[in-house]
């Protein structure tokens, strides 16, 4: 079984794929919904490649498109790392 | 009647419409050694380069993944325009404002890196955002989703041509009732793919000096040298510049577009005709003219080309003649717009710009090139030319604003 993803790591692969350095995504953005944080579904689809390449999650395009925050993305990441 | 109320200037040899107008009174060059990439054993080396410029520092984080080293020049130059023009663009109607920018190239550098993790790592490393960051539409797109415009936008692709096409669009486009258009041209491609390409066009110089690799119109002309940036205007409708208090840097007044005979074909070539039907759009005689800014090719056939439309239209010697773009090479799509921006800047400063670099001009030319210094002059009127690559040609006319009484 794969180690779970933290929020702080999850934060960390956001910005490297689609920016942000800024005040928006300091603290906890768990239940911050993704709009607000300025990231739109391309920067989510950028992220779901990343997760696949160095991570081995594989997120299927519909629901990465559909997911909401970031707590929402890191509970389906985990689900699929433990499962 | 369009005015241009606001300017951005990003070009090799100053950052800012002033920067960038004491260069050109003063011959600061923006010409360098390309440094971003190994350039032993390529043939020429020289380029305008953009320099002290952190897009980092201008553009907020989550564009930077996004986007290619043009479009970041672009947004920025956008940014600063709008700035100039004092526009709230919050407070207007998104569908009021409109965008038309030209570009050449594309995202080159991006695209050059995305395709090095295509071939050496796989798909799955390239970024999503390649499947528009290559795009000549892109810094159309982005400007408009930036700053909320949503009115009729466009992107001209004409080479050199193309920025002095995208300035004409607008005036078209505040014509059919939008109030304000964003309008341009900035390209960039100094990556190893992107100097290729412009090698690959046969004109670039490879004098390795770079005081004179460059000189349009001269007995030595050799070649030209690429460069990047550009710059951004703001269009608006007199009206709605004169409903916000703003006179405006100049009126669009006239232009024109046309394009070559195929080779062979024993026409002449249709710069003279692009010239003389901007000069009958804004209703304006060759004699009206104060000054002209030069296409200014650096190639010996296309210069003299160029000498005899204007000789044609003006008479040897008939009309001052410069071509300040030695200072920065030619930069595609932002090559025409810099040159409107020094046009307006020549009126409000009185004072042609000078074509530093080139020294003696054929006398056969029969033009009247401004050469050594800055030369005092009343401009009311100046006519700005553009070639690009394959047939492009482009005129416009920028004539000073009348005083609103």
């Amino acid at each position: 079984m794969n180690r779970e993803l933290g929020i702080d790591e999850l934060r960390g692969i956001l910005i490297a794929c689609a920016g942000g350095d800024d005040d928006a995504l300091r603290g906890d953005i768990s239940d911050v919904p993704f709009d607000e944080l300025g990231y739109d579904s391309l920067a989510l689809i950028e992220t779901a490649a990343t997760l696949k390449r160095d991570h081995g999650v594989v997120i299927p395009d519909e629901l990465i498109t559909e997911v909401q925050s970031p707590g929402e993305l890191l509970s389906m990441v985990n689900d699929r790392i433990t499962a | 009647m369009s005015l241009i109320t606001g300017l951005g200037v990003i070009a090799p040899n100053g950052l800012g419409v002033k920067d960038f107008w004491n260069a050109t009174l003063t011959g600061r060059s923006g010409i360098g050694e390309l440094d971003r990439f190994g350039t032993a054993g390529y043939p020429a080396r020289l380029a305008g380069l953009v320099t002290g410029l952190d897009p980092a520092q201008h553009l907020p984080g989550r564009l930077m993944p996004q986007t290619d080293v043009s479009t970041q020049l672009a947004l920025i130059a956008a940014q600063w325009a709008l700035d100039d023009a004092g526009v709230d663009t919050a407070a207007m109607t998104d569908y009021d404002m409109g965008v038309v920018t030209a570009n050449a190239s594309g995202g080159f550098e991006f695209t050059h890196r995305e395709f090095n993790k295509l071939w050496s790592q796989g798909p799955e490393h390239v970024s999503v955002y390649e499947s528009f960051a290559w795009f000549y539409a892109v810094n159309t797109g982005q400007i408009s989703i930036r700053h909320g415009m949503r009115g009729p936008s466009c992107t001209l692709v004409a080479e050199q041509a193309g920025g002095l096409d995208a300035l004409g669009h607008a005036r078209r486009t505040v014509r059919t009732g939008v109030p304000l258009v964003v309008c341009g041209g900035v390209d960039s491609a100094f990556d190893p793919w992107g100097w290729i390409s412009h090698l690959a066009g046969g004109r670039v110089s490879v004098d390795p000096d770079p005081a004179t690799a460059y000189r349009p119109f001269d007995t030595r002309a050799a070649g030209y040298l690429p460069g990047e940036g550009g710059a951004i205007c703001l269009v608006e409708d007199a009206a709605a510049a004169r409903a916000r208090g703003v006179r405006g840097y100049g009126e669009i007044s006239g232009y024109a577009t046309t394009f070559d005979p195929p080779p062979g074909s024993g026409r002449p070539p249709a710069l003279r005709r692009a010239a003389e039907l901007a000069l009958a759009d804004a209703g304006t005689a060759p004699g009206e003219v104060d000054v002209v800014f030069a296409d200014a090719a650096g190639v010996p056939e296309l210069d003299q080309a160029e000498a005899a439309a204007l000789r044609e239209i003006f008479g040897v010697r008939g009309v001052p003649v410069t071509a300040p773009k030695a200072l920065t090479g030619r930069l595609l799509s932002g090559g025409g717009v810099l040159d409107v921006v020094l046009a307006v800047m020549s009126m409000q400063e009185g004072v042609i710009p000078p074509t530093f670099g080139t020294a003696s001009v054929p006398a056969d030319y029969g033009i009247d090139l401004v050469l050594g210094e800055p030369c005092r002059a009343e401009v009311n009127t100046a006519l700005v030319l553009a070639r690009g690559r394959w047939g492009f040609n482009a005129a416009t006319v920028i004539r000073t604003v009348e005083s609103w009484s």
